[in-house]
C-alpha cells in the first residue's frame, strides 16, 4: 500500500474540500443568484460526471475491461431503476446478478 | 420509496427559481402569536424527528438508510480487498461522508494513482454539494448546527428535505436522514471492512456491482430528459475511450467535455419548440 502520510494527506484534502463545498452553498445562497441556464448547466455537469463514473466503474478495472459479470449486473439494476423499482431492489438485483454470473464461471 | 429517485432531477434542484423574496420561515417578527401555540415545533434547531414527519416519509428514509448501509458494506469490503488498512475506510467514511468520492479515491489509489490526485478527483465529484446547498431551503440553523448540518448534507438528505412541503417537515426530514447517514455509512463501512478481512474473495458476492448500480439509480430521473441523457451518454463514452490511456480519475473529468453538447444547442432555436 501507499505511504500512510500521503494517504492521510489525501483524505484530509478530500474531507476539508468537501466540507468547504457543503458550507459554501448555504452561505452563497443568501447573496447570489445564478441565471437559470447556469443552474441547468451545473446540474447537467453533475449528471454527466456521475454517468461517467457509472460507466468506468461498471466496465473497467484499472485500464482494462473488467469482464461481463459486473456490467451485466449493473445493467439489470439500471433497467429496474428505469422501471421505477424500489431502490433496495435495484442494488440487490445488481449484486445478485453479478454474484450468480460469477458462480456460473463468468468472470 | 419514490422520493429518492428525485435526486439530481432538475426540478428537485431548482426550487430557488420560484422562491419569492422576503422574510422566510416563522420568525418572531411575524404576526404576534396569540395564546399558547399548541402544535408548533421550535422554529430553530435540529429536528424533533417524530411529529413533523408522516409515517410514509419515515419509512422511505429508513429504506434509503438501509441502502446506504449496504453500499457502505460494499465500500468497506472493497477498500480492504484493495489493500487498504481497516482504519482507512472507517476514518474516511466519517470525515468525508460522501460515498461516490470515497469509492473514487479508493479506486484511484488502488490502481496506483497519487492520493492527492485522487482527492482532487473526489472533490470534483463532490462539487455537486455546492448546487445542493444553493437549492436547499434554510434547514441548517446557525453556529455549530450549520457546520454539522452542512456535513450531513448529501444526496439523500437533500432529496428528502426538498420533497417535504412545510419548513418544519423539511428540517425534520433533512436532519433525520442526514444523521441517519452519519450512523449508517460509517457503520456499514466498518462492518464491510471486517467482512472484507474475513472473506478473501468479496467479488464472489457481487458487491462491486452495487456502487455503479446505486449511482445509476440516482441519476435515472435526470436521464429521462433527452438532452441530458444524450450528454451523459456522450460523457460516458468519452470516459471509457480515455480509460486505457490516461491515469485514473482523469477520464471521468474529461467527460465534462460532453457539456458542449448542451451549450451549443442552447442559443440555436429548436425546430420543435412551440412558439408562445
Amino acid at each position: 500500500m501507499k505511504d500512510t502520510t500521503l494517504l492521510i494527506a489525501g483524505m484530509a484534502t478530500l474531507s476539508a474540500g468537501t466540507l468547504a463545498f457543503r458550507l459554501s452553498g448555504p452561505l452563497l445562497r443568501k447573496r447570489l443568484t445564478f441565471p437559470p441556464w447556469a443552474e441547468k448547466l451545473l446540474e447537467a455537469a453533475a449528471v454527466i460526471l456521475l454517468a461517467a463514473l457509472v460507466a468506468t466503474t461498471a466496465l473497467t478495472e484499472g485500464h482494462a475491461f473488467v469482464g461481463p459479470a459486473r456490467p451485466v449486473g449493473v445493467l439489470v439494476g439500471g433497467i429496474l431503476a428505469w422501471r421505477k423499482a424500489p431502490f433496495l431492489v435495484v442494488i440487490l438485483a445488481a449484486a445478485a446478478t453479478t454474484a450468480i454470473l460469477r458462480l456460473l464461471g463468468v468472470p | 420509496m419514490g422520493s429518492i429517485y428525485r435526486t439530481l432531477s432538475p426540478r428537485a434542484l431548482r426550487p430557488r427559481a420560484s422562491r419569492t423574496p422576503g422574510p422566510t420561515g416563522p420568525g418572531p417578527t411575524g404576526p404576534a402569536p396569540t395564546g399558547p401555540a399548541p402544535t408548533g415545533p421550535a422554529p430553530t434547531g435540529p429536528a424533533l424527528p417524530g411529529p413533523a414527519l408522516a409515517g410514509g416519509v419515515r419509512r422511505d428514509i429508513a429504506m434509503a438508510l438501509l441502502a446506504v448501509w449496504l453500499v457502505g458494506l460494499s465500500y468497506g469490503a472493497i477498500a480492504v480487498a484493495s489493500g487498504f488498512p481497516l482504519w482507512f475506510p472507517a476514518a474516511q467514511s466519517v470525515l468525508v461522508l460522501a460515498g461516490a468520492s470515497e469509492f473514487l479515491f479508493i479506486g484511484i489509489v488502488a490502481a496506483g494513482g497519487n492520493p492527492i490526485a485522487a482527492a482532487l478527483a473526489g472533490l470534483l465529484v463532490n462539487a455537486r454539494h455546492l448546487p445542493y446547498g444553493l437549492a436547499l431551503p434554510d434547514v441548517l440553523g446557525t453556529g455549530w448546527r450549520r457546520i454539522l448540518g452542512a456535513h450531513v448534507m448529501n444526496d439523500e438528505s437533500v432529496v428528502f428535505a426538498l420533497a417535504q412541503d412545510d419548513p418544519p417537515a423539511k428540517r425534520a426530514a433533512f436532519w433525520t436522514c442526514g444523521l441517519g447517514v452519519v450512523i449508517c455509512w460509517p457503520g456499514g463501512a466498518i462492518m464491510g471492512a471486517l467482512i472484507g478481512t474475513a472473506v478473501r474473495d468479496t467479488s464472489a458476492l457481487g458487491l462491486d456491482a452495487m456502487f455503479p448500480a446505486v449511482i445509476l439509480a440516482l441519476i435515472v430521473p435526470a436521464l429521462r430528459d433527452r438532452p441530458t441523457r444524450r450528454a451523459a451518454l456522450a460523457g460516458a463514452v468519452i470516459a471509457l475511450a480515455a480509460t486505457p490511456w490516461l491515469p485514473p480519475g482523469l477520464p471521468v473529468l474529461l467527460a465534462l467535455g460532453a457539456l458542449l453538447l448542451l451549450i451549443r444547442r442552447r442559443p440555436a432555436p429548436k425546430p420543435e419548440q412551440p412558439t408562445p
